[in-house]
């Protein structure tokens, strides 16, 4: 009896914009195999697991997996954990900064594991994959081969019931490709009944599928055993069978890669490399490599993944200059500042490098007009480059949103824009489908021979290292042979250059091959992964704290990040502690006096011997006095009219005119105040001079009592306020990039596949920040008391609690912009703006609330900073509890229940 | 150097831009809405200051007085019972609170001497000041009336005329609105060129140009020129549209020369963002420098308070800022309509800043990029 589908797709389509990705896809997966997707780049491959994964949101069919439906969320959470995901591109999935057990580790408790557990899997997986010895190396410091057995590992630590990758194998060396095809097989083996769907581009891999589908243009083309499609097509290999089922247009423009001799030039050389070494520390990357390529040559390097290709390829080009040795292009030094051999020379690094937000032809136009191509030839140039690479379909696409096959194909374009002497091309055909491949070889060798480009290529593929004129093999930094391929296959007595290349390397002196314990039936789990029942499968609070320690941990490790968070926050309250003053003193004024009498100067002594006033030169004319408001020399212009000092002995009226510079109103403001006052003071003299004291002064006296800061010291006022900015601002930039940097880098896939929810993703997010933030908030409370002298009159408790409501606040305002902008700079732009202006000016800071108006009223009302505020002047200065504070707890405690949903609710769950 | 190589990169950088449909949503509600929310919340000088009064006397006079405080300084007062008088100041309800104690009336009418107490929350330290000095000058204003028209009094005739220039009716609006455009434009200028080179490094893209005929410099002065202009447009937009406008702010001066002095400030900014961004391994430090650097530029500038009234040390280095020589030359073109012969010094000075930051710039963004594996 045939068991149930373990896929089903029924009229499953998906669209980009107005691309069809796929048209109405209907497959029955079976179960219990080894099956495959095949078919050329950008035909929907990916698209399809995505779906199956329940990582890109359905858009039209029906998709059963493990016989639920993907559609409904409900089941897609229950059914999660049942799935594992691998997706495309070395590492993607990975957290760089972490270790290889921590790496597993997080994957093992998200899906519910205990510690020994978790470890005991660990140790069997990474002996199983051979990265025991490494369990403690960062994963960014993995080579690819390495990083993808890693993502393996981690993909498998909770015993899926289907295992879906997608291309694990591109940019892999064949060694460790070949061990990774062992480790399945060792899995499959030791856990039947696991059902493994996988995406590829290698055919001699898909060859030794158990199932496969072949897709093109967003369709299936033919399902069946690999022998099957080559039996119903009548050929002899999978290649064939797979260009045969092609729609006759597609297989007429392939044509078999021919290689013809070169022509022997005058056999000048273009690249040179002698005694090249480089180091990183005490790791010797590339060890005394020597070189030599004629012009017009095509020379392979192979290798395995880290062995120092690319770190040779890159001294080449002059990006990183060599610790010894040196490097000659076309018999001259290299030397980075000369951007005469830039343009001379063609290069494509290995991972992708070019411009995410420019289309596929802004790309090429660009990188045509850097390279200073004569502008009229461009456009044609472009065309022709769009044609040959056959990417004039996707010319108005950006990168991102290609198939890593065309990716490659508009950087080999990009690279050869400016019809280059010389190529260095870095596995540039990683990824790529076996016909483009064909089609990327037959221009290669159409340079090399017709134009005479000599090209540097490092391959993974054998047939392709085939095609050079000459291959170097090498490891571990050193060159162990060089010499046409069929030479070096027959010296050591090899059949093919894959074994001649095996047999190179286990051969090597003081190489250990790190062979692979397999797996062992007893390694069989001993314990089933925990399905989380009830209101767990809705908030597990062993998920988020699992987000949690692994955001701890990427903070951990990022000790510049920590120290600029705490010192930092020292370093500002003592700028603004101190900077901040709103006393206002010394106001420059300046005296146009017309009258020069004794009277009129004992006016101007009453102001200039105030502490709040400084005199500058006296005032010659209006037009004086115009030039030195303009320039805002002076503040404040008094004019005293002619016949002043007359007028007052006899008891006239007369009027003294003030000017005050308006531009700054609160300055002016208190100018204005500080002018009247000196006023009054000064008739008071008059009068008690003059015997009219009884009749002035009314026999009221207003006593002022400045409460909870006696002396106004500006200082007790300012750092009460000055904690409640920091722990905004700084707090809220820490968190608003948390989400969206994974959006940007890609790891943001482990939440679309892994059975987390929103609700714990983002507080697990959420709760390191809070922790650190509580750390800034003790030590800027201690610093406040102790340097800055500032008493804390009240319950410390109290400010506490509110701190803690507040830090949470604060980081659930950065979760918010994290969960809705797709770009750091937009998440960072966003914090800043919505932060600031807020905290200094809508919550009380300068102003209490309760004098704003308009918007700013209305936006100081709600935000948290009013109510902290309110705590931490009441807490430091007024000597108040938790019961005189209530008011202000209230709305703080509420504001984080509601930031954080309106976080859950803008954040995406699946990929659109 | 080539120019075509500028331009195009500076294209380049201007195309990401567009591509980030959020973040452009996010600049024109900053250099709109949010000028407009940030100009027009600030308060007047003494704007709706919360008074309540203790009245134990329930006199004319006490009323008078109390009828006294009225809009726009003040809040209607509130008559409160002395016992409610802590809590309401704890409770930060009240800024004042004036205590006009029993038989004040029939004391002053008898000529003697009495004690009205004020209490003020100094913690709201801005209107404590301003406050007090008003609320003396009411009380004692409606006092010296109240005792004319009873006994007959006298005042010396020496009146004080005060009239406020360039700004007659003190509108913080005015002041405002232009304050929050210049932190706008430090904040934009400092970000976009910031966080495009951390983001081309963290893709790779930076290693890519250097393969290419490419100079750092030339790398550095598209990524200036083309941060500028889009700070430059937005800042120009929103001093027409909403600062002109919307808010009917009457500009003084020449805008050309704003605009100039803006180009200037915005070419010493970027260079501190891209400055920035070489100290920086990765976007969130960056953006924790951003703000260690944002928050004292804002507040110390004097576009918050004055300058005059910060210590001297602060004064001396807030020299180096950018931002302080942007809103002296910014109040003095636009409110008091001064001239290139009055604001050179200021020009010259964010030459010189802004020539220093770009050369460190460009030095750290050379090291970074030879030491970039």
């Amino acid at each position: 009896m045939m068991p149930p589908p373990v896929i089903r797709f029924e009229g499953v389509g998906l669209r980009y914009g107005k691309v069809h990705a796929l048209g109405d896809v209907s497959l029955d997966m079976p179960a219990g195999c080894m099956a495959g997707l095949i078919g050329p780049d950008g035909v929907g491959k990916s698209s399809l697991l995505a779906l199956a994964a329940g990582v890109r949101r359905m858009q039209t069919g029906r998709i059963e997996v493990l016989g639920c439906d993907m559609s409904r969320p409900g089941y897609r959470a229950k059914v999660g954990p049942r799935i594992a995901y691998m997706p495309q591109g070395l590492g993607r999935n990975l957290y760089p900064t972490l270790s290889v057990r921590e790496n597993i580790d997080f994957f093992g408790r998200l899906f519910g594991h205990g510690a020994a557990e978790t470890a005991r899997r660990i140790d069997t997986l990474t002996r199983a994959t051979g990265l025991y010895p490494f369990l403690d190396r960062p994963a960014g410091k993995l080579s690819g081969g390495m990083k993808q057995k890693l993502g393996l590992c981690s993909a498998l630590i909770h015993d899926p019931d289907l295992l879906i990758l997608d291309e694990p194998t591109t940019g892999v060396d064949p060694l460790s490709r070949r061990e990774f095809w062992e480790l399945i097989a060792a899995i499959r083996a030791a856990r039947s009944g696991m059902s493994v769907l996988v995406a590829t581009a290698y055919m001699e891999e898909a060859a030794r599928f158990d199932w496969l589908a072949a897709m093109d243009g967003g369709r299936i083309l033919a399902t069946g055993s690999p022998q099957g499609l080559m039996e119903t097509t009548g050929t002899d290999t999978l290649d064939a069978a797979f260009l045969r089922l092609l729609p006759d247009e597609k297989r007429r423009s392939h044509r078999d890669v021919e290689i013809f001799p070169r022509r022997e030039r005058d056999g000048d050389t273009a690249i040179e490399a002698r005694e090249l070494s480089m180091r990183f520390g005490d790791f010797t990357a590339v060890d005394r490599v020597q070189l030599s390529v004629k012009r017009g040559e095509i020379f392979g390097f192979i290798g395995s993944n880290g062995c120092g290709k690319t770190t040779t390829m890159k001294m080449m080009t002059g990006l990183l200059p060599p610790t010894e040795g040196s490097v000659r292009l076309f018999g001259s030094q290299v030397d980075p500042r000369d951007l005469a051999t830039r343009r001379r020379v063609g290069y494509m690094s290995q991972s992708f490098s070019l411009y995410a937000e420019l289309t596929v032809e802004q790309n090429l136009t660009l990188h045509a007009r850097l390279f200073a191509l004569p502008e009229p030839g461009i456009a044609a140039r472009v065309e022709e480059m769009l044609s040959r690479f056959d990417l004039a379909e996707v010319r108005h696409k950006l990168p991102e949103r290609l198939p890593l096959g065309l990716r490659q194909r508009l950087s080999l374009a990009v690279a050869l824009i400016h019809r280059p002497e010389m190529l260095i091309l870095d596995e540039p055909t990683s990824g790529v489908d076996p016909v483009a491949r064909d089609a990327f070889w037959r221009i290669l060798i159409e340079l090399s021979r017709d134009e005479g480009v000599t090209i540097f290529i490092s391959t993974h593929f054998m047939n392709e290292a085939e095609r050079c004129d000459r291959v170097s093999l090498m490891h571990e930094g050193k060159v162990l042979a060089t010499g046409a391929p069929a030479a070096l296959a027959k010296e050591v007595g090899a059949a093919t250059l894959e074994d001649a290349f095996i047999h190179h390397l286990e051969t090597a002196d003081g190489h250990v091959v790190v062979r692979a314990t397999p797996l062992s039936p007893d390694a069989a789990p001993q314990s089933r992964t925990r399905v989380p029942r009830g209101w767990r499968r809705w908030f597990d609070p062993r998920r988020m704290t699992s987000h949690a320690w692994r955001e701890a941990l990427e903070l951990w490790r990022d000790p510049v990040r920590m120290t600029l968070a705490i010192l930092g926050s020292a370093v500002l309250m003592f700028v603004m502690g101190y900077g901040i003053n709103l006393d206002v003193e010394d106001v420059t004024f300046a005296v146009l006096d017309h009258d020069q009498t004794a009277i009129s100067r004992d006016y101007t002594m009453n102001l200039e011997g105030s502490r709040y006033f400084i005199e500058h030169p006296p005032i010659e004319s209006y037009a004086d006095m115009d030039r030195r408001m303009r320039a805002g020399e002076i503040s404040l212009a008094l004019e005293i009219p002619p016949g002043f000092g007359r007028d007052v002995a006899r008891g006239r009226p007369v009027a003294i005119g003030a000017w005050i510079d308006g531009a700054m109103p609160t300055l002016a403001g208190t100018v204005q105040a500080y002018v009247q006052g000196m006023h009054l003071h000064w008739l008071e003299l008059r009068a008690r001079d003059g015997g009219y004291a009884g009749a002035l002064a009314g026999p009221v006296t207003i006593e002022t009592r400045f409460r909870y800061n006696a002396d106004l010291r500006s200082l007790d006022a300012m750092v009460p306020a000055v904690i409640p900015l920091l722990l905004l601002l700084i707090p809220a930039m820490l968190s608003s990039l948390s989400v969206v940097r994974e959006k940007e880098l890609g790891s943001i896939i482990n939440f679309y596949v892994t059975p987390t929810t929103r609700l714990e993703f983002l507080l697990g997010k959420q709760i390191p920040y809070v922790v650190l933030s509580m750390g800034s908030f003790l030590m800027l409370t201690v610093l406040a008391v102790t340097v800055f002298d500032v008493p804390l009159t009240g319950s410390f408790a109290t400010l506490a609690l509110g701190a803690l409501l507040y830090v949470t606040a604060a980081t659930a305002i950065g979760l918010v912009f994290s969960a809705f902008t797709r770009s750091q700079t937009a998440a960072m732009f966003g914090t800043a703006v919505l932060t600031i202006l807020p905290a200094i000016s809508f919550t009380g800071l300068i102003d209490p609330v309760s004098a704003l108006q308009g918007f700013g009223r209305v936006i100081g009302e709600v935000y948290p900073t009013s109510h902290f505020l309110t705590i931490a002047r009441g807490t430091f200065s007024k000597a108040l509890g938790y019961d005189d504070l209530r008011a202000a707890f209230v709305p703080l405690a509420l504001s984080v229940p509601a930031l954080i949903v309106a976080a859950v609710l803008l954040l995406r769950k699946q990929e659109r | 150097m080539r120019f075509s190589n500028i331009l195009h990169l500076g294209i380049k950088e201007m195309r990401s831009l567009a591509r980030d449909p959020v973040m452009l949503v996010l600049i024109v509600f900053a250099f709109t809405f949010w000028v407009h929310a940030g100009a027009t919340a600030m308060p007047e000088l003494l704007n709706r200051a919360q008074i309540a009064i203790v009245d134990e006397d329930r006199s004319p006079l006490s009323t008078r007085i109390a009828d006294s405080f009225q809009r726009p300084y003040f809040a209607p007062p509130e008559q409160i019972d002395p016992g409610r008088m802590d809590a309401r100041m704890d409770a930060g309800r009240d800024t004042f609170a004036l205590v006009i104690p029993a038989g004040f009336q029939r004391d002053i009418l008898a000529g003697h001497p009495v004690t009205i107490q004020l209490n003020v929350d100094a913690t709201r330290i801005t209107q404590a000041f301003t406050g007090s000095g008003y609320i003396q000058a009411i009380v004692m204003a409606e006092v010296r009336e109240f005792t004319a028209r009873h006994r007959g009094a006298v005042d010396l005739p020496v009146d004080l005329v005060l009239r406020a220039r360039f700004n007659p009716e003190l509108d913080n609006a005015w002041f405002g609105s232009v304050m929050q455009v210049i932190n706008n434009v430090t904040l934009l200028s400092i970000v976009l060129a910031g966080a495009a080179l951390i983001r081309e490094r963290e893709r790779g893209t930076v290693e890519h140009l250097l393969t290419m005929p490419v100079t750092p410099l030339e790398i550095m002065i598209a990524k200036v020129w083309s941060t500028g202009l889009v700070v430059l447009v937005a800042s120009a937009a929103s001093l027409g549209v909403v600062v002109q406008a919307w808010l009917g702010v009457p500009v003084e001066g020449s805008v050309v020369l704003f605009m100039s002095g803006a180009a200037l400030h915005v070419f010493a900014t970027t260079s501190l963002g891209i400055m920035l961004a070489t100290f920086s391994r990765s976007m969130p430090q960056f953006g924790l420098l951003l703000v260690l650097v944002l928050l004292p530029l804002e507040m110390l500038s004097g576009g918050v308070t004055p300058r005059e009234s910060m210590p001297a040390v602060v004064q001396t280095l807030m020299l180096a800022a950018p931002d302080t020589h942007f809103v002296i030359l910014a109040q003095a073109i636009l409110y008091r309509g001064a001239g290139i012969g009055i604001v050179w010094p200021q020009f010259l000075a964010l030459v010189a800043i802004g020539g220093v930051l770009f050369a460190i710039a460009l030095l750290r963004f050379r090291r970074m990029i030879s030491t970039m594996v």
